[in-house]
């Protein structure tokens, strides 16, 4: 029923469904319960149609599916365009994107185009006196917003990935529905030519449920070995502290804080890393906090959940073979 | 060629914030206020482009808010911006990022342009949002977190990062660029810069200058509240031989936290 509705956008790359997805399938059904409504996804992409039945395990209950060779790669354009169209069907009165690079941008544009409010980087949702109230961090963590979107509609949010669960996939097979998206691909002007990955095949930053950091403490590039040997135990990815970044340690890609990426894991362990404000302001929304450096009234402290107070060339190997050999016993 | 900048004022990274009685703002008496840092990037960027493509290219800087903001175009006219355009209007007290967007992209279209660079985000309200709104407003292409770019006179291409790579974009102009760290190092701002950012024109534009209503900046957005977010930290901090520390840590990992 129109109004009620939730539509989820939902992200894939290559064809495969990316986890921001099932992400956005907990929370949106959530709400839809919250507000009677239908739990309705749109997929956008090349070769999707074969996925789209199967967000229906999570509680999708129709996908509307824009596939062709326009949505290859992602373009602003595009998929703004094939999202609006699915949004003019379904008449939702809640949207969620992942805050994820391509989440923003969609959602901003489509928030604009559609003369509505957004809520970024939601890490809080829930439905008070009928409407979508979001709670978001702003100032790089230091305080959060509670806000609302009072008039206009649809009410849309992005989600902070790693912040809401993953619902079991139990559910049956969504419907499909192909959308008609009216989308030339003559027509987008700003067109990306070729998407490079990155070096490692690990989880982004900005995705991972475990991060183990370096900071200026670790001394040499070389030294960061020890970093990825740990990561390796833990199935954890590698980020750095913006002094380890600077004293040409780690490359820019990896740092994390204000001018780096903002990471959500749910375990962060800091080597060596003094907990500079702007650091803070990436991973202070971490769930739990590991600290492991020599000095005691290092500022990492004030928000470290738990820590050794040593140096971390003694302490890593022996983490290292301590997590081995718990993992071992399963 | 006309190249316009938005900048927004915000407060240096090191503010700690003190929310007000109301609960709707912050408590601006011991704020120092700085350009946003992801802006001077965005300054950078329209200054290298006016030198690359030479001829008659201006640069134009345009800020929302209240006077202080005056300061910050003055420090993007004493780093080699042009000219100047403050808005300002007291329907604009409550402006949220659609507001904001459409207040600007009016400005700009005002202005003329044929290239809009601005930051990533601003670190205040890291709402991310006010660049794909001016785009969408202005009906023109978007480059979202630029960390490349190679522009001529009628397009360009460019870097943009997303999780785990890069992507490669080709654009044709007008666009709008929101620029990443890792573009470029922001020039300072030289004395004689300072001097000469003295005499350059600043506009000051009201909602009516802009051919705009109260009613077409409506707020979509409403805060509630702002709060200081709860820090429930256990604070377990273990001293000692790492033979002893190191188990410690990793039975609590487990058995309290629950997160291996």
């Amino acid at each position: 029923m129109a109004e009620k509705d939730v539509l989820i956008v939902a992200e894939q790359r290559g064809g495969t469904i990316r986890k921001i997805s099932y992400e956005l399938a907990g929370i949106g059904g959530q709400l839809a319960q919250k507000t009677g409504g239908e739990l309705v996804a749109v997929l956008i992409g090349e070769g999707v149609q074969g996925a789209a039945a199967s967000l229906g395990k999570y509680g999708v209950k129709k996908v509307l599916v824009a596939d062709g060779p326009a949505f290859k790669l992602y373009s602003t354009e595009g998929y703004v365009t094939a999202a609006a169209k699915a949004v003019e069907k379904v008449q939702p009165g809640i949207v969620l994107t992942g805050a994820s690079a391509l989440g923003r941008d969609l959602s901003a544009r489509l928030a604009q185009r559609l003369k509505t409010g957004l809520v970024t980087d939601s890490v809080g949702l829930d439905i008070v006196d009928g409407k979508l109230q979001g709670i978001r961090p702003a100032l790089s963590g230091k305080i959060q917003h509670v806000v609302t979107i009072p008039e206009s509609r649809p009410q849309i949010a992005s989600i902070r990935p790693n912040v809401f669960n993953v619902p079991e996939a139990n559910g049956p097979d969504a419907s499909v529905e192909t959308l008609d998206h009216g989308v030339d691909a003559g027509k987008i002007r700003a067109k990306v030519t070729e998407v490079r990955a990155s070096a490692g095949a690990k989880a982004d930053l900005t995705e991972a449920e475990r991060i183990v950091s370096g900071g200026r403490a670790l001394k040499a590039a070389e030294n960061f070995k020890i970093m990825n040997d740990l990561a390796d135990v833990i199935g954890a990815t590698v980020g750095a502290s913006r002094a380890a970044v600077d004293s040409g340690y780690a490359p820019h890609a990896m740092q994390i804080g204000q001018t780096g990426k903002v990471v959500n894991p749910t375990l962060y362990l800091g080597f060596g890393i003094s907990g500079a404000i702007q650091h803070l302001a990436g991973m202070r929304t971490s769930k739990v906090i590991v600290a492991v450096n020599k000095d005691p009234d290092a500022p990492i402290w004030q928000i470290a959940d738990y820590g050794i107070v040593d140096d971390l060339f003694k302490v890593t190997p022996a983490l290292i073979e301590e997590f081995k050999k718990l993992l071992a016993q399963g | 060629m006309k190249i316009v900048v938005l900048v927004k004022q915000t407060p240096d990274t090191e503010t700690k914030p003190k929310i007000t009685a109301d609960k709707k703002r912050l408590e601006e008496g011991e704020i120092k206020f700085v350009m946003n840092p992801y802006d001077e990037f965005a300054v950078e960027e329209a200054l290298k482009t006016k030198e690359k493509i030479g001829g008659d290219s201006t640069v134009t800087v345009i800020s929302l808010g209240p006077d202080r903001v005056v300061e910050t175009i003055r420090t993007a006219l004493a780093m080699g911006a042009d000219t100047g355009i403050h808005i300002s209007d007291p329907a604009l007290d409550s402006a949220d990022s659609y507001a904001t967007a459409v207040a600007l992209a009016a400005a700009a279209k005002k202005a003329g342009f044929d290239v809009i660079f601005c930051g990533k985000q601003a670190i205040d309200g890291d709402f991310a949002q006010v660049n794909s709104r001016v785009a969408e407003t202005l009906d023109i292409p978007q480059i979202n977190l630029t960390t490349k770019l190679d522009l001529s006179a009628t397009g360009g291409k460019a870097e943009r990062r997303i999780e785990g790579g890069e992507e490669l974009i080709e654009f044709p102009l007008p666009a709008l660029i929101s620029c990443e760290k890792g573009l470029n190092e922001p020039r300072y701002a030289s004395l004689p810069g300072i001097m000469k950012a003295k005499k350059k024109p600043l506009d000051k534009h009201d909602l009516a200058a802009l051919g705009l209503s109260a009613d077409a900046v409506k707020p979509r957005l409403q805060i509630q509240e702002i709060r200081i977010p709860e820090q429930k930290r256990r604070g377990v901090k273990l001293t000692g031989e790492v033979t002893e520390t190191v188990p410690k840590l990793v039975k609590l990992l487990r058995e309290e936290a629950k997160v291996i």
